[in-house]
Parts: structure tokens; C-alpha cells; sequence
């Protein structure tokens, strides 16, 4: 058996786990993993600007493939730099390793220089956590990290590695564990078969249903069996923020996005629904508005691999804890299998109805806001010449804020892993990193980050490290110089009192800050011009370039949940309508 | 309504901040909680007793078995179960209080384990109800210190909790 130092076992580890690309920031602790790193050629390591953006990068990457992303970062700050990035991934459940760097052993809990508690700080933000007090620990650690970070419901897992563990002066025999066994770990995979008989019979008595996926059929890779059912059935579907692609964007069945910022059509389908089939789905505030107004009507199926997820937030009626695509399968076959069909005539009246509220409401029928003129360039347009310039075909990240639920509503996504967004943290900086992690899997692949001048600034210095890898991502900056969301809330609540949303002149000059970075800026002031600067823009294959694109700083987004107190169907259509 | 939740768990460093951050992480209550390795010294069982509708009880059972450290969970109190509490009481005991004390003591089945020139310690198990009924009792003697393990517990019968 070969001998490897711990820090050579790290590296090696990670090859067998079949990781391609880390991304991390050097430091004290790290360093003897630094330099196994730079000794051999099949981990490729990419250096970010910040920790933070590390961690969304493999993030982005994790999203975009279903891999498991992968971090580096040293103890004490590195480690605490990761953390809004660590929480992001597990809010929303990406399969993640962040390997920390930490003291050595002699100097944990003495206040060392660069100590902190990663495994203790870390806690409430992570699927799993190590610490790895021996070298003889370290294959085994690794093996089990990357196993837990992508079974079940994924998460992030910290592995945390004090220097001296690491140390080239002692060398041991390496051995990667072929097989992975866990005696307090068994995730569910199938569905209980007597509950999936349960679903399927109210699903076909169903007369009002609707559909209602979320990120749990994307991380479930369960987009061909939720297409083929929902095709299958006829039924209505929408899906959550976490997960537009799952189903066609532009399929007549879809009714758009729910919750807080969805369509009159699919909230008010929720509203009346008699039968929930919720895939993948937590029945997050965004989406139930008051839960005790929520779907006072509907007998609810719910498919998640959690069982923590099922009757959290509302009562479930029909739970099957599995994953989404190993369930649906079984759904379909199932359905296929029984005599029992759907209610046709019901259905038909259903999506009648629903026709209706899109012929009166529908934001993809027609537009429902003022239209762009002059220098007046309305951020919805901005989304809509993004999807012509790509044939609706790229990988879109976003931060967060108005830029983001407009690229949501807009941007109709045809396939799963397109939309790459902070749905369940919320965290403004996502978007650039993310977008990197998207462009080092994607290579080939038009990557475009849908962010605003308040978020972007947030990660910018990443721009740093997009040049230094040839990463040709595009930025999509909506500038309403204000935070754009921020300003909607104190808009409607606070009598327009801007209290720290505006900056004051104070932007940089984004066109020449790109171009300080080594990228294209392009300005867009007026509506006239969108289009052609669009097309320009992604013409620029090779290069990263920045669109600067005034919008409208008084547009608000719409249609908007009333809260508090209100149901799904209590909706605001523009600053003076409601339903 | 109070419940017993006992958990088998892997005895390992950060087992046991990962189930007392759960509680506090998702605002749930731990009124009692006690842990020791078993006999297979690789494992640790853990008994805490909280409160809580059953929805929020189930929550929690569900978030206990998520922990990837965690083997096994039950709520003893689902089902027949034998609870114990152990409870050490320093009260102030002078010639004339000690007459009185002996004889709650007694009908407690408790035991004085230490004796001094003006103390008495006392050792009392039982459920936490027992407990409480004898602090009652004894009240009219000045408890000048009090301490309780915490609830441990065990289904009765055949129905066993293990790997």
C-alpha cells in the first residue's frame, strides 16, 4: 500500500471521490494541502477572491450538474468567510464538502491565531460535520462526507482538519473505502407502495387539481417522470422559485411560478385546488402565504425525500417519504396499472377556469406593466431581450431582489439545473461565484448572472478571478440605483420613506470597473438600443462583459401575496389594483 | 402533554450539541435531559423529556432520527415504560426536625445518605411525579440544596431499542 501524508490523503481522497475542481482560498492551516494540490494534476484547485465566493461557486457548480461541489478554505477567517455560503447551499439543499482548514491539535480551544470553532459555528447550518483528529481518518472521513452531502435530502458537510494532521513529516498507508456504510444512516429512497396507492386514487378523483413542484424534483433529477405525469394526467402545474425548469417553461400545462411573487393563475389554482400533488416541495411562507389560509379546500399529497419536510409548516394527508423520481415512477406505473381514470369533464371545467384567470390576469398573455419608452427601460423588458439574445437557452443565475423575481417570472425555463438561485436564504452576492461554478461545468455553455448594482457589489471581486480562469460570463446588471426590493417594501409600507435603499450618487462607473478587471462594459440607457447592446453582448463569446442597464427605479414587482394575514389568492396586480 | 424521548446515539465528540442545538434551533423545549455510553461503549443513550403538541412531538422525533449521528429514537411515553429520576435533597435537619424528615423519608423509599451535625442528605428515586410530591412533602424542612439526574427510562416488555 502506498504512503501518503495527510495532506496528500486529502487530495488523493478527493480525486477518488471524483472531484475535478476544487474552489478555495490558501492559508496558514491549509497549506500542506495547498502544496499536495500543487504536486499533482487531477484536482484542479480555482482561487476565488473571498471564501464566500468559493463556496457559491461549487454551489453553482453542484446546481448546474447535480455533483457534489467541493471547498477549500483555512481556519479562522476562511472558515467564517464560508459560512453565508455554507448556510446558502443548506437552505436550499446542495450537495456540498467544504474542507477547513484548522489549528493544530495541540492548540484547539487555547485561542490559537486563526482558530475558531468551524464544527461548533457551523452547526445549525450544515447537513454533518468532521473533525478529523487523525490522519488515519482522513480517507474515511472524506468518503462518508461526500456520501452523506449527496443521499437523502443533500446538504453541505464540513470536514474540519487541524495542520498537523496533515503534516508531510508523517507518512501512512492510503486506502479509499470502496463501499460506504453508515449504521445510523438510511436514507429512504422508494415510496411506501400502499401510500402511493392512497395518492393515486385521490389524484385520479381529483376534479380541481394542481401540480406543485419545488426543488426536491430537480435535486431528485425527477423532471422526466414529473413531465411524463403531468402529461399524463392533464393536470395543472406550477412550480416553486427552486423549481422552475422541472417542467417546460412554455408548455401550455404550466401555469407559472407560485408563492409570493407568482401568477394570478397558478395561486389562485392553489387557492381552489381540491387535490395538492406536491413534489419535492416544502410548503415554504413564500409560497403558503398564511398557512392557516392556505388551500382550505384540498386533501394534499406530498412526495420528500425529508421526512422533517412533511407536515412541518401545513397537515399533510397523503405523505410519501422517497425520492422524487424513484416515487414518480412508481406514480406513473401505478396510475398506468389501475382501471380508475381521471375525471375528464371535471378537468376540462378546471382548465377552463384557469384559462380564464389568464385571459384576465395572466402576465404571459399580455403584459401587465407600463410599457418601455425612451429612457424609460422597464426591467421586465430587460429579462425578455435576455431570453430572445439566448434563445431562452442559457444557464441563469441570479442574485437577489426585483432582478431576480423578474428573471424568474420571465425567463420561462424548458429544462431543469437553467435557474440557478438563492431561493431558501436569499443571499445577494450568489449570483457572479455562482455563475463561475455554472461556466467551469459548462464550458461551452452560455452562462448569464441576472443581478442588480446593489447585489453584484456584494461578490464583485470576483471579476478578478473570472479573468485569471477565462470564466465568459455575462452580467446582466439591472441598475435602478436603489435596492430595488427594499424600496418596493418602503414603498408600500413605510409611505416611501427610503431609509438607507438609495446610494446617493456614490455607484462606481460599472462600464470602467469592468474594464479595469480586463472585461467589456456596455451601458444601456435607452430602450431603443437593448436589443442590439444585447446581442452584442453575448456575440462577445470569448470575454466577460458587464451590461450597466438603467431601469425604471420606481417599477415594482407584480403580482405580489398580500401579507400579512392574507391567502393565496389575495394578490396585488400593480400599485393600484388587487384581485 | 409531556413526553419521553429516549435516543440510541453514536458515542461520538459533537453528538450531543448536535440534539441540544436541534432544540434550540427549532424553539422546541428540553425540560430534562440525561446521557451516558451504554453498555456497548461505542453507543450513548440519551433520555430527555420535553413538551409540545403532537405535531410539534413528531417534529421532533422525525429531526431526531435526521441526525446522521443518531441510530435510533422512541417516545417511551407512546407506549408502557418504566421512568426513573434519581434526586439527592440537603435540607437543614436539627434534632427536632429529624423525627419528621426520617418518616417522609420512609414513606418515599428514599434513603439519608449523608449525615451531619446539622444536615441530612437525602436520596430519592422514582418518576419525576414521585419527586415532586416528596420536595412537596418535605417542604416544611428548609431545602438547602437540590439536585435531580434528569428522567431515564425504558419500554416495559420485549419492545427494545438497539442497532
Amino acid at each position: 500500500m502506498e504512503l501518503l501524508s495527510g495532506g496528500e490523503i486529502v487530495v488523493r481522497a478527493l480525486k477518488d471521490a471524483g472531484v475535478k475542481y476544487v474552489w478555495g482560498y490558501p492559508g496558514g492551516a491549509a497549506l500542506h494541502i495547498y502544496d499536495a494540490l500543487f504536486q499533482q494534476k487531477d484536482v484542479e484547485h480555482i482561487l476565488v477572491r473571498h471564501e464566500q465566493g468559493a463556496v457559491h461557486a461549487a454551489d453553482g457548480h453542484s446546481r448546474s450538474t447535480g455533483d457534489v461541489g467541493t471547498v477549500l478554505v483555512t481556519s479562522g477567517p476562511g472558515a467564517t468567510n464560508a459560512i453565508t455560503g455554507i448556510a446558502t447551499a443548506y437552505m436550499d439543499s446542495i450537495p456540498m464538502v467544504v474542507i477547513s482548514g484548522q489549528v493544530p491539535r495541540d492548540k484547539i480551544g487555547q485561542d490559537a491565531f486563526q482558530e475558531t470553532d468551524m464544527v461548533g459555528i457551523s452547526r445549525p447550518i450544515v447537513k454533518h460535520s468532521f473533525l478529523v483528529m487523525d490522519a488515519s481518518e482522513i480517507a474515511v472521513v472524506i468518503a462518508k462526507a461526500f456520501y452523506i452531502a449527496k443521499t437523502g435530502r443533500p446538504g453541505p458537510v464540513i470536514v474540519d482538519i487541524p495542520k498537523d494532521v496533515t503534516s508531510p513529516e508523517y507518512r501512512i498507508p492510503y486506502e479509499y473505502p470502496e463501499k460506504i456504510k453508515i449504521r445510523s444512516y438510511h436514507p429512504t429512497t422508494k415510496g411506501h407502495a400502499g401510500q402511493v396507492k392512497r395518492a393515486v386514487k385521490t389524484l385520479l378523483a381529483a376534479k380541481r387539481p394542481v401540480i406543485y413542484s419545488g426543488g426536491g424534483a430537480i435535486l431528485g433529477d425527477a423532471s422526466a417522470e414529473l413531465t411524463e405525469l403531468t402529461r399524463l394526467l392533464n393536470f395543472p402545474i406550477t412550480n416553486t422559485l427552486m423549481g422552475l425548469g422541472a417542467f417546460p417553461g412554455n408548455d401550455p400545462q404550466f401555469l407559472g411560478m407560485l408563492g409570493m411573487h407568482g401568477t394570478v393563475e397558478a395561486n389562485n389554482a392553489m387557492h381552489e385546488a381540491d387535490v395538492i400533488f406536491a413534489v419535492g416541495a416544502r410548503f415554504d411562507d413564500r409560497v403558503t402565504n398564511t398557512p392557516s389560509k392556505f388551500c382550505p379546500s384540498a386533501k394534499i399529497i406530498h412526495i420528500d425525500v425529508d421526512p422533517t419536510s412533511i407536515s412541518k409548516t401545513v397537515n399533510i394527508d397523503i405523505p410519501i417519504v422517497g425520492v422524487c423520481s424513484t416515487v414518480l415512477r412508481q406514480v406513473i406505473e401505478e396510475i398506468k396499472t389501475t382501471k380508475d381514470t381521471t375525471d375528464k369533464i371535471a378537468i376540462s371545467n378546471w382548465w377552463s377556469k384557469i384559462n380564464d384567470w389568464r385571459e384576465r390576469y395572466g402576465i404571459y398573455t399580455e403584459p401587465r406593466h407600463e410599457p418601455s419608452s425612451g429612457d424609460i427601460i422597464k426591467p421586465q423588458d430587460v429579462i425578455r431581450s435576455l431570453y430572445k439574445a439566448t434563445n431562452g437557452d442559457a444557464f441563469i443565475t441570479s442574485d437577489v431582489g426585483q432582478h431576480q423575481m423578474f428573471a424568474a417570472q420571465y425567463y420561462l425555463f424548458d429544462k431543469p439545473r437553467r435557474w440557478i438561485n438563492s431561493g431558501g436564504l436569499g443571499t445577494m452576492g450568489f449570483g457572479l461565484p455562482a455563475a463561475m461554478g455554472v461556466q467551469l461545468a459548462h464550458p461551452n455553455a452560455i452562462v448569464a448572472c441576472v443581478t442588480g448594482e446593489g447585489s453584484i457589489q456584494m461578490c464583485i471581486q470576483e471579476l478578478s478571478t473570472c479573468l485569471q480562469y477565462g470564466f465568459p460570463i455575462k452580467i446582466i446588471s439591472l441598475n435602478n440605483q436603489a435596492l430595488g426590493m427594499v424600496r418596493q417594501w418602503q414603498d408600500m409600507q413605510y409611505s416611501g420613506r427610503y431609509s438607507s435603499s438609495l446610494y446617493e450618487d456614490s455607484l462606481p462607473d460599472f462600464v470602467k470597473l469592468a474594464e479595469s478587471f480586463g472585461h467589456v462594459g456596455i451601458r444601456v440607457s435607452n430602450f431603443d438600443e437593448l436589443d442590439d447592446k444585447m446581442e452584442e453582448c453575448f456575440a462577445l463569446k470569448d470575454r466577460v462583459v458587464f451590461m450597466d442597464i438603467n431601469v425604471d427605479r420606481n417599477e415594482h414587482v407584480y403580482p405580489m401575496l398580500i401579507a400579512p394575514n392574507g391567502s393565496m389568492k389575495d394578490m396585488k396586480l400593480s400599485k393600484t389594483e388587487r384581485t | 402533554m409531556r413526553h419521553i424521548i429516549s435516543v440510541l446515539m453514536e458515542n461520538e465528540p459533537g453528538a450531543l450539541s448536535r440534539v441540544v442545538g436541534l432544540f434550540s434551533q427549532r424553539g422546541y423545549n428540553i425540560d430534562t435531559l440525561t446521557v451516558a455510553p451504554t453498555n456497548d461503549l461505542t453507543l450513548s443513550r440519551l433520555t430527555l423529556t420535553t413538551h409540545g403538541s403532537d405535531q410539534i412531538i413528531e417534529q421532533i422525533t422525525k429531526h431526531l432520527n435526521k441526525l446522521i449521528d443518531v441510530v435510533k429514537v422512541i417516545d417511551l411515553t407512546d407506549g408502557p415504560h418504566l421512568e426513573r429520576e434519581i434526586m439527592l435533597v440537603k435540607v437543614r435537619a436539627n434534632e427536632a426536625q429529624r423525627a419528621e424528615i426520617n418518616h417522609c423519608v420512609d414513606v418515599f423509599r428514599g434513603q439519608i445518605v449523608d449525615v451531619n451535625t446539622n444536615t441530612y442528605t437525602l436520596q430519592v428515586i422514582g418518576s419525576s411525579d414521585k419527586n415532586d410530591a416528596f420536595i412537596e412533602a418535605i417542604d416544611y424542612a428548609n431545602i438547602l440544596e437540590l439536585v435531580r439526574s434528569g428522567v431515564s427510562g425504558l419500554s416495559r416488555g420485549e419492545k427494545i431499542l438497539k442497532v
